[in-house]
């Protein structure tokens, strides 16, 4: 399930929560994704969603996890709106049988959203705004999954 | 017609209605009205999307279409 939320969240309240009442699942793994302040260069940072079709995109991807790792059960948490540093931006938990499957769907999601989920990212600071768009890292991290 | 991250701060606006009949048309409106625009909505990563759906085509557009552009995404 993927939800798009404009209020801070606590990430571990998202996972007590989807950890519960799973007695045949194994393995829970989770990411949480902070704003970082970059050493005072960024005071705020402002995430903007397509609505109706960033929720569809980031749907679609979560089916190919399941499908790929063979996963019981995904949720994904993601802001949209001004985030201050500290603040969790987004959340991914993956249930499985077992870890392995787990761990990987998670990297897998995040390489996903870094660089292909429909958000445009700004941030604000002493110096002004700027768009951040993916870096060569990011999109390098995505490539690995194509080849596997 | 919507303008997303670094395309609707170089547009000056997000959301506008404006007459067309096909995605190529409304490319030609843009080209006469805001040549910086037309030029960044040209770029390769720039992707476009009508009535919510990615097209890589010219399309023809309804009435009420809604015809996004949308530049590099990052989430995270």
């Amino acid at each position: 399930m993927i939800r798009l939320v404009q209020a801070p969240f606590d990430p571990g309240e998202a996972l007590g929560e989807f950890c519960r009442d799973r007695t045949e699942t194994g393995a829970v793994a989770s990411f949480t994704g902070l704003a970082r302040a970059e050493s005072g260069r960024t005071d705020i940072l402002e995430l903007e969603a397509y609505p109706g079709f960033t929720e569809r995109e980031i749907a679609r991807h979560e089916a190919a996890a399941r499908e790929r790792f063979g996963l019981q059960d995904t949720l994904i948490l993601h802001r949209t709106g001004p985030i201050s540093p500290g603040e969790a931006i987004v959340f991914v938990a993956a249930a499985a049988s077992h870890r392995r499957a787990a761990f990987e769907a998670c990297d897998f999601l995040m390489d996903y959203l870094k660089s292909r989920a429909p958000f445009w990212k700004k941030e604000t600071g002493p110096d002004g705004a700027r768009w951040i768009e993916p870096t060569e890292r990011d999109q390098d991290d995505l490539a690995r999954w194509e080849t596997q | 017609m919507l303008l997303f991250g670094r395309l609707a701060d170089l547009a000056g606006w997000r959301e506008r209605e404006i007459p067309a009949a096909s995605l190529a048309a409304l490319r030609g409106i843009l080209a006469a009205e805001d040549p910086a625009l037309f030029e960044a909505l040209q770029a390769p990563a720039v992707r476009t999307a009508v009535d919510q759906t990615l097209v890589n085509l010219d399309v023809a557009l309804r009435p009420d279409s809604e015809v996004a552009f949308l530049p590099p995404m990052s989430g995270g």
